[in-house]
């Protein structure tokens, strides 16, 4: 039986003015899976994350949800962000942040009101964070502030989720934290892409890998695509080296 | 109605309308926009009036609104090119836009009677001559009605935006995916900023405008955390800065809009120095506090580490201690009488030794500086 394909990325390239930062890319994600996103740095994973959005105007190719639709309401796909993207000296609670994920499904003029505030707090305990839903958020660790965040996509009750290195600087704690509830989403027959940086972590925790340099290297199911021939197209010779050299000592 | 208390509501409530969109601005970093907006509108007031040939024509709040919002537009365009700056170009922008209608009002002196200085100070003096006159009937000064009425669009439109607000200024990008445009709320703030700017301006001029629109919020940001709260101190402290400032002006026989400014200020000298929780005091004592507490902790670690040893005698001495830690022998003197008197050490013969109390003591600061890693410091574990 062929399973859904959730996201579906057809020649796509992405340029900043002439310069292509995603090139000719083909990528399917399908339903109900947990999908790594993995490359050097600047190889446009973020870039790829944003135009799958509709952030970044691509220059040629098209985006496309089977299994949300055309039509549907815009944050049936949830978004999170680099953590260090915002300013978190901003005046707002844990709790407020995480009721903007309730915004999409508010629409315009229409305030939160007792479903949105409980619906909230569910998700901050979601992520063990329920005891700082009133703690302003310039007095939340790094950790704190990137469960927050993840709350807030839960929030949103979606079908996809698009992470942008969610894992970027968290303690261990946090780390657990949010592996289990990738896995939870999954099992949830939600569909879940993540950009990641760290190769040791791959295994374990997804159970699909896109490889992307500028291109789409190659992509698929760990056991077949997460090698070393494919690690080392993706990465050049040498930084990979180096990285399959650390995670040889780790294990 | 007095002329001192007409004039005194008048910039109480400018200062509360002006306090609310320039929050947003401060929270937006786009604090310097108001500058640019509040000179730039003038071309806006000479353009509408050489259409019009009224000066108190409605027309002329309109042009000079949309020349705000195309200040705005005209900087953000040119940054866009990556050609140069944003702080380059607000201060072509403005400058440029602001001295072509000073050369037009000059051309036209014969017909345009705008008074040049009065722009950048503007004339709250003269608000209580121009009256609102209905049916035969004085119902006070005109600018009483037209700063009232934008403090209650402000208090609408940012009332009925307010989450949209809030959303767009704290994480554009996730508001963009959830399908809330940032540029249409950007756009309605600036739209505001400029009107109210307008209508400010016009009292009070431009210095005052952007000292309202600005002080009062930051001010207030040191005072709170809450967003709502801060809004209302924020008008609170504008409105008192106007009031207080107006019967400085009188006692002090000089300009009404300047001493209002000055008032302003000090309103946030004293917030940013006295603050309770984010003030300048504060936040040093906090820095001392923290600094003397580890000044004890990094004496601690010194001790254990060369607990022991054979050389033991001559790193643990009083004596010899300035001289490892670098530090005079009176820092050394009083971490160590802390340490003493709280049991975390003992001296003997001039030698310190850790105590069990100390060791357990460390091992807690250690994992309150460094988590599940603090293992790695246990010197049962070998260091």
């Amino acid at each position: 039986m062929k399973s859904e394909t959730a996201i579906v990325v057809e020649d796509l390239t992405v340029a900043y003015d002439v310069k292509p930062v995603l090139w000719d890319v083909d990528l399917d994600i399908p339903a109900g899976t947990l999908t790594a996103i993995i490359g050097p740095n600047g190889a446009g994973k973020t870039t790829l994350l944003k135009a799958i959005l509709g952030l970044v105007k691509p220059i040629s190719g098209s985006i496309e949800f089977p299994t949300v639709g055309k039509n549907a309401r815009k944050d049936l796909i949830a978004y999170v962000p680099q953590s260090g993207s915002v300013d978190w000296d901003f005046p707002v609670n844990a709790l407020d942040v995480v009721m903007m994920g309730r915004y999409g499904y508010l629409g315009w003029f229409r305030r939160p009101g007792k479903a949105d505030r409980a619906a909230a707090m569910e998700a901050l305990a979601a992520v063990g964070m329920e005891s700082f839903a009133l703690r302003q958020i310039d007095q939340l660790s790094g950790g704190q502030q990137q469960r927050v965040f993840l709350a807030r996509a839960l929030v949103q009750n979606a079908e996809i989720y698009l992470m942008d290195e969610p894992f970027k600087g968290v303690d261990a704690r946090t780390e657990k934290a949010i592996v289990a509830l990738l896995k939870g989403l999954k099992n949830d027959g939600k569909t879940v892409v993540v950009v990641h940086h760290d190769l040791q972590t791959v295994r374990g925790t997804f159970d699909r890998v896109a490889l992307i340099n500028l291109h789409v290297i190659d992509s698929g199911p760990i056991q077949t695509v997460f090698n070393e021939s494919n690690l080392a197209r993706t990465y050049g010779g040498k930084e990979f080296l180096a990285s399959a050299h650390k995670g040889e000592r780790h294990d | 109605m007095s002329a001192g208390l007409e004039i005194s509501l008048i910039a109480a409530l400018i200062s509360a309308a002006c306090a609310l969109p320039g929050a947003f601005l401060v929270f937006r970093r786009m604090s310097m926009m108001t500058d640019a907006i509040t000179h730039s509108i003038l071309l806006g007031i000479v353009l509408a009036f050489f259409r019009t040939r009224d000066l108190t024509s409605p027309w002329l709040i309109v042009g000079a609104t949309l020349m705000g919002v195309f200040t705005v537009w005209l900087t953000e365009t040119l940054t866009q090119t990556r050609l140069l700056k944003e702080d380059a170009a607000i201060g072509i922008v403005y400058s440029t836009l602001f001295s072509v209608a000073i050369i037009l009002i000059a051309l036209n002196a014969r017909s345009v009677h705008i008074d040049t200085d009065s722009v950048l100070l503007g004339e709250l003096a003269f608000a209580p001559f121009d009256r609102l006159i209905l049916f035969g009937r004085d119902f006070g000064a005109r600018s009483i009605y037209l700063s009232g009425i934008v403090l209650i669009i402000n208090l609408a439109v940012i009332g009925i935006f307010y989450k949209e607000l809030r959303l767009t200024t704290f994480d554009p990008a996730f508001a963009a995916a959830i399908g809330f445009s940032p540029f249409i709320v950007h756009y309605l703030l600036m739209l505001l900023v400029s009107m109210t700017a307008v209508a400010a301006f016009e009292a009070v001029g431009s210095v005052l405008v952007v000292a309202f629109m600005i002080i009062p919020p930051v001010t207030a940001g040191f005072l709170s955390d809450n967003m709502k709260t801060q809004f209302v101190l924020s008008a609170l402290i504008g409105a008192l800065s106007g009031v207080v400032g107006y019967a400085a002006a009188v006692k002090l026989d000089v300009s009404i809009a300047g001493c209002m400014a000055v008032v302003c200020g000090l309103f946030f000298m004293l917030a940013f120095l006295f603050a309770p929780k984010r003030g300048w005091v504060s936040e040093r004592a906090r820095y001392w506090a923290r600094k003397i507490e580890f000044d004890r902790f990094t004496l601690l670690t010194h001790l254990i580490h060369h607990a022991g040893s054979e050389i033991e005698e001559r790193e643990n001495s009083l004596a010899s201690l300035p001289h490892h830690l670098g530090w005079s022998p009176r820092r050394v003197e009083r971490a160590s009488r802390y340490l003493i008197e709280r049991g975390t050490i003992r001296s003997f013969n001039g030698i310190f030794f850790v105590s069990d109390r100390g060791k357990t003591e460390y091992l807690s600061y250690c994992r309150e500086l460094f988590g599940d890693a603090a293992e790695n410091f246990d010197p049962a574990n070998g260091g």
